[in-house]
């Protein structure tokens, strides 16, 4: 593959890539695709009306992955790009996705991915996706995700959403429809600082019976920036869920955090949790006790509290 | 090795000024345990604090080593060789085992390393070695977690404020091991123990029993013990077992 030691670098950051992956995979670097590849299992076919691909993984595929790694280096560079997953019966993979913007232009840089699970009965994925922004540029580095997950008797699917370092803006959003017996589990990671701003909106439908989810989401917002945190989760039949929202304030940041929880069957059981606050003294403390400088030891706290 | 002249702590309550300690005096030479009793509220664990640095005093001055620390930080004393177990163990979401046990020796050192820490507080080291320092602990498992971290400091000074609290009847002979091993392997290193537990102080080189702020009586156990023997600054374990 054709890629600058930039372009690598933010693959390493947003997918753990140190070269070209294993399995099926597409990379997309400033609109085109750097490099693809289908397995048998896994065909990855690019879209014809829209930009975007539509990966579609055979039933009882075991033990393979994709990935989709999204590079943009170019200043003033915007893009809409629909994927779409179809995960077939009883598989089980691992999706990589992710995005890294370094701009170092004025303009801003935007990338929009639209992604939606189609997954089968019985089928379980783990879906990590990291975004990851750099450069020194004055143009912004905005990043929108739309994930859309239409679950599937007795499927799982595990989602770890990383958002640590250098995106401006962000405003995403995930909804999830869940059959019977089948299990959501999101785990999200966000850190925003200087002026930045992130929107993250979970919307969760339990529509079968014992489907469950569990929302988790870690925050820290240092400077100036602003997070709005949205979950919701309806309770359509007896089903379990929990959301939680655990986040740091630093310097100046603030944050907004709404839960909801919305129960249409007598036998949902829902669960909230919220806590925003900042750093425990105590925890500095004790760390400063073992040796560290105090901002050692906030740092230490952080790098835990988002693991 | 440590000095403490004229120290005196008062805080603003309610009623007005409220002295804590008043003009204490006392030393705690090399290679010497020392264990400070009292009643409740004397002052014992604000003591403990002042020596390490998470609470200023109002007035006098601590000396470590000859130097004057009064106003050095919670991390300077840290560096100069003062460790500090917390009565009430401070708990992390996300933080490891290993993560502390890291930050306290302050070297990479190996999990199979951590391990033997974990291993010296009775702790079965893989079940924790990797777990969360969070409120999935119990009381008891944190507090003994929190004396790892302070064995692996290898500090010349080690206070240790009510180790015994909320860990059972097993890991307080474990405990005391813990205090024995340390002596013998730090070398010319001292224990500074706040506890009113008789078998604490039957291990003691030295007594000092705080009241109301002040040092009521203080020197060697085999002179100070006997006196405490059956009153609140000296609790048996048969104690526990009346409860």
């Amino acid at each position: 593959m054709q890629l600058n030691d930039l372009q690598w670098k933010i693959l390493e950051e947003v997918a753990d890539l140190h070269k070209t992956p294993e399995g099926a995979y597409n990379i997309r670097s400033d609109s085109r695709s750097a490099g693809r590849q289908s397995t048998e299992n896994i065909e990855i076919i690019p879209k014809s009306d829209v930009s975007g691909l539509e990966i579609r993984i055979k039933p009882g595929t075991k033990n393979e992955s994709v990935h989709i790694p999204v590079v943009l280096t170019k200043s003033g560079l915007k893009e809409v790009v629909y994927n779409d997953f179809y995960i077939g019966e009883g598989a089980n993979v691992l999706i990589v996705a992710g995005c890294g913007i370094d701009n170092c232009g004025n303009q801003d840089s935007q990338h929009d991915g639209i992604h939606r699970f189609f997954v089968g009965k019985n089928a379980t994925i783990k879906y990590v996706e990291k975004h990851y922004g750099s450069g020194e540029g004055k143009g912004k580095r905005i990043l929108n995700p739309v994930t859309e997950v239409y679950q599937e008797e007795g499927s799982s699917v595990t989602m770890e959403m990383v958002q640590i370092k250098g995106v401006d803006d962000t405003d995403r959003k995930t909804i999830a429809k869940l059959g019977a017996g089948a299990k959501l589990v999101v785990r999200e990671r966000l850190m925003t600082h200087g002026e930045q701003k992130a929107y993250s909106l979970y919307d969760v439908e339990l529509n079968g019976d014992d489907s469950s989810a569990d929302v988790v989401s870690r925050s820290i917002a240092r400077d100036n920036s602003y997070q709005r945190f949205d979950a919701k989760i309806v309770g359509n039949s007896k089903c379990h869920g929990h959301t939680e929202c655990d986040s740091i304030i630093m310097d100046n940041g603030k944050i907004l955090a709404v839960p909801a929880l919305d129960a249409q069957n007598v036998d949902a059981a829902l669960v909230h949790e919220a806590a925003i606050g900042k750093i425990a003294g105590e925890q500095i403390i004790k760390l400063m006790t073992l040796g560290l400088t105090q901002q050692e030891a906030e740092e230490q706290i952080i790098s835990g509290f988002l693991r | 090795m440590l000095l403490i002249k004229n120290l005196s702590f008062t805080v603003q309550g309610e009623e007005g000024e409220k002295t804590i300690l008043c003009d204490i005096d006392l030393s705690i030479p090399e290679k010497k345990l020392v264990v400070v009793t009292g009643p409740n509220g004397g002052g014992k664990s604000t003591l403990a604090k002042l020596i390490a640095g998470v609470e200023t005093p109002t007035k006098g001055n601590i000396f470590f080593d000859g130097e004057d620390i009064t106003n050095v930080s919670i991390t300077d004393r840290a560096k100069r060789g003062i460790a500090f177990a917390f009565q009430q163990p401070v708990r992390f979401k996300g933080i490891h085992v290993l993560d502390l046990i890291r930050m306290a020796t302050g070297k990479r050192m190996t999990a199979a390393d951590a391990c033997a820490y974990l291993s010296m507080v009775g702790l079965c080291a893989k079940d924790y070695i990797n777990r969360e320092v969070d409120a999935s602990l119990s009381g008891g498992e944190l507090k003994r977690i929190e004396i790892a971290t302070v064995i692996a400091r290898s500090a010349k000074l080690s206070v240790f404020d009510e180790p015994e609290a909320g860990i059972d009847l097993w890991s307080f002979q474990n405990l005391i091991k813990v205090f024995q091993k340390m002596r013998s392997e730090i070398k010319d290193s001292s224990i500074l123990i706040i506890s009113h537990q008789e078998r604490i102080l039957a291990i003691a080189d030295e007594i000092i029993v705080l009241k109301n702020g002040t040092i009521d009586r203080q020197g060697p156990k085999e002179e100070i013990l006997p006196s405490l023997i059956g009153t609140p600054s000296a609790i048996g374990s048969c104690r526990r077992e009346e409860i």
